[in-house]
């Protein structure tokens, strides 16, 4: 059971969007941007507001890889696996970012709830192959070593903050 | 209108919606897996495209008929193109078909024989997702599921409920329930029609064959069956008969083979429903309301009613559905020692019907904590289990259901179909046994095409407006405009099905619109065979309420609902 705060939350995002069907996905996108996820409880009262079945809004938000039902970390790292990226080795960089934080391809997020890692299928910055992005942030021509620096930037932004 | 060339030769077309209805016209059986002509058209499977003289591609089902077209069905590179459609599709099946509940009825199964298909290049993939045994009605099993959205769009578009749905994409791609749910958290209503659209054995019938056999076994278990009316226009599709031809009485040599100690007519069941449907109706309209008193006998749509509707559950007949009465009564007359001959007795019903599986599990349809009918069959279990025995449906000679709930009205074989329970309501209020008066309902409106018919009917000085839809999703539809006061009846008859309980969920599959037309015609033929049309006429059944009944109608024939 989410706490109250959460649909307090979700009823502002709701009053600026019609209650139709095709207010959905720029409601979850909202929804996604507050939390960093989609707390899957949320659907079927945004799925109630607009009048469309639950099982459609599932359908809907399940289909985006952009939409998360898990909670993602403070730092999103999206390593682009685009063809452009990797071919110029995008799968050493994703694999020592996975290493370093004990992830996988079935565990996205580490447990202090600071990183999570996942693959995109191209972030059109094909001319700064291999690419990936921390939040809205996109780092260009990255290494493994790069990796691990930028790693451990971001660790100290996070101690400092 | 025009004329297009198919293979060459010239077809005249006038107004088919897409090419592949002009296509089957000429006689080409185009396999497809997505196409229903009462669905949205989809074009996910591409099996039906053709070529034409440009050597264009595309999907016969999703484009209009040109006049001066002309197009090629079966040219090497289409041969070549729909097998590999297939082999990609058994490639992501799990492909367990010798032991698969569909083998020899499955679509896809069968189009891959047709084209040839001996060979999977791309391995073979293995169970990945759980069986979904939740509901008493339909199986899932998602691994079967080739994605073809025939069950979303019926469950959607005809029938307003959207209880499955796509779910994830790409090789993860499905489709479940939200959440992932199991079927019975749903407001799945267990019409089954998704069942009857799928290709596969992806979604299947819940069977209870196995307790039904092993007391049929028992000696001392005394097992008796009920017919309902929309079985006996649809068990000979099975046995290769004739579409829509009533076979009752085979059915009844061969229930009767296999063990059954006496088989019923639910028709009975049906009349019975009648008697107390017709009394509730003339009270609700002598004292002016509630209207529209609603009909009771579907099952799915009650759940519907319950959870989409809430506000017209009281407006909806207490009156026991005829598998209900007919089980009711039977409860009755078998708790006399005479009857029972110190034996225990297994009441069991073959329906068209895979929500009558969850209708009998419904606690205000028990007496004492008890069900009414022990377990449902529907008629495509029926099928099965009459060719496991090896009995020779064909050869069977016709028996006569037995006494004393084997005989029903021509009023109560209707039931079955689309406007059948409220024209035999309405014929029970004729006077007397005027053919000219039972004549005139039959033209009123009652009979027809179309998913809803309005008319009114003539009672005694009186108008009864009254209204037939079936397909839920025209009922929603119907109730919006009640509650809003666009419209206004006295009586609805609702079914969940189209066309009614003849293209039930339990049904066996793979029926076109001759198919249809043939069972519908088959139940209004066994109307006019019949002797007795009026449901009050039925001596057996008003018998009962001085034997069996004793005055305690609201005990033993209507629902505690509200």
């Amino acid at each position: 059971m989410l706490d109250s705060s959460f649909y307090t939350k979700t009823d502002e995002i709701l009053s600026k969007y019609p209650a139709q069907e095709r207010s959905l996905i720029p409601i979850i996108h909202e929804i996604q941007e507050t939390y960093n996820y989609v707390p899957i409880e949320l659907l079927p009262y945004i799925a109630k507001h607009i009048g469309i079945t639950e099982t459609k809004a599932y359908s809907v938000a399940s289909f985006y890889e952009r939409f998360s039902f898990e909670p993602k970390g403070k730092f999103i790292i999206r390593v682009c696996d685009g063809t452009a990226c990797h071919v110029r080795q995008s799968l050493p960089v994703l694999e020592r970012l996975r290493s370093e934080l004990g992830l996988s391809d079935k565990k996205h997020t580490t447990d202090d709830m600071l990183f999570t890692v996942e693959t995109v299928s191209c972030l059109g910055a094909c001319s700064l192959a291999p690419a990936l992005m921390v939040n809205e942030h996109v780092h260009p021509a990255m290494t493994p070593d790069k990796a691990t620096e930028l790693l451990k930037e971001l660790r100290e932004e996070a101690s400092k903050s | 209108m025009g004329i297009m060339k198919i293979d060459g030769y010239p077809v005249e077309f006038t107004d088919e919606p897409n090419i592949l209805s002009v296509i089957r016209k000429a006689g080409i059986d185009l396999p497809t897996l997505c196409y229903h002509s009462e669905l949205s058209i989809y074009g996910a499977c591409r099996l039906c495209n053709v070529e034409d003289d440009k050597g264009r591609m595309f999907a016969s089902c999703s484009e209009r008929p040109r006049d001066g077209m002309s197009i090629k069905t079966s040219t090497p590179r289409l041969v070549r193109y729909r097998r590999m459609l297939i082999e990609l599709m058994l490639a992501s099946h799990y492909r367990d078909c010798t032991t698969c509940v569909k083998s020899g009825d499955c679509v896809l199964q069968n189009i891959a024989h047709r084209l040839g298909v001996n060979s999977v290049p791309w391995g073979y993939r293995e169970r990945r997702y759980e069986k979904d045994f939740s509901s008493p009605s339909i199986v899932r099993d998602p691994d079967k599921c080739i994605l073809c959205g025939d069950c979303v769009r019926v469950c959607e578009g005809i029938q307003g409920i959207n209880a499955i749905d796509f779910a994830h994409r790409g090789t993860d791609a499905m489709v479940i329930p939200a959440f992932n749910k199991h079927i019975a958290e749903t407001n799945c209503v267990n019409c089954g029609q998704c069942r009857v659209v799928c290709p596969t054995g992806a979604i299947s019938i819940n069977t209870n064959i196995r307790p039904v056999w092993e007391a049929l076994a028992d000696p001392n278990v005394k097992v008796f069956a009920q017919v309902a009316p929309a079985v006996r226009v649809a068990a000979g599709q099975g046995f290769g008969g004739v579409r829509g031809e009533n076979v009752m009485g085979k059915i009844v040599a061969a229930l009767h083979r296999l063990g059954f100690d006496e088989v019923y007519d639910t028709t009975f069941g049906a009349d019975m429903t009648i008697l107390e449907e017709s009394k509730e109706f003339l009270e609700v309209f002598k004292k002016g309301g509630p209207f529209p008193l609603l009909t009771s006998c579907c099952p799915a749509w009650v759940k519907f009613c319950e959870t989409r509707w809430p506000e017209f559950v009281p407006n909806i007949s207490t009156s026991y559905s005829p598998i209900q009465m007919l089980g009711s009564i039977a409860r009755e007359y078998y708790a006399d020692p005479a009857h029972n001959q110190g034996k225990k007795v297994l009441s069991v019903g073959i329906m068209p019907c895979t929500a009558k599986k969850a209708e009998i599990l419904r606690e205000d349809l028990k007496r004492d904590g008890k069900q009414n009918i022990d377990y449902v069959l529907t008629t495509q279990e029926m099928i099965t289990m009459i060719k496991r025995a090896g009995i020779r449906f064909d050869d069977l000679e016709g028996e006569a259901a037995d006494m004393p709930f084997g005989m029903g009205s021509g009023g109560g074989v209707i039931f079955g179909n689309s406007g059948g329970v409220m024209e035999a309501a309405l014929r029970s209020l004729c006077e007397g046994s005027d053919r000219a008066e039972i004549e005139n309902l039959r033209n009123s409106g009652v009979r027809g095409p179309g998913p809803l018919r309005e008319f009114i009917f003539k009672y005694k000085g009186n108008e009864i407006k009254a209204a037939v839809v079936s397909g839920l999703a025209e009922a929603d539809a119907l109730l919006r405009r009640i509650k809003n006061g666009e419209s206004f009846y006295h009586f609805v008859e609702v079914m969940a099905c189209r066309r009614g309980c003849i293209m039930g969920g339990g049904q066996p599959a793979h029926g076109g619109f001759r198919t249809k037309e043939a069972r519908k015609h088959g139940l209004y033929e066994s109307d006019i065979n019949t002797q007795i049309k009026k449901s009050n006429e039925n001596p057996t059944a008003l018998a009962i309420y001085d034997t069996l009944i004793k005055g305690r109608e609201h005990e033993l024939l209507h629902s505690h609902r509200h």
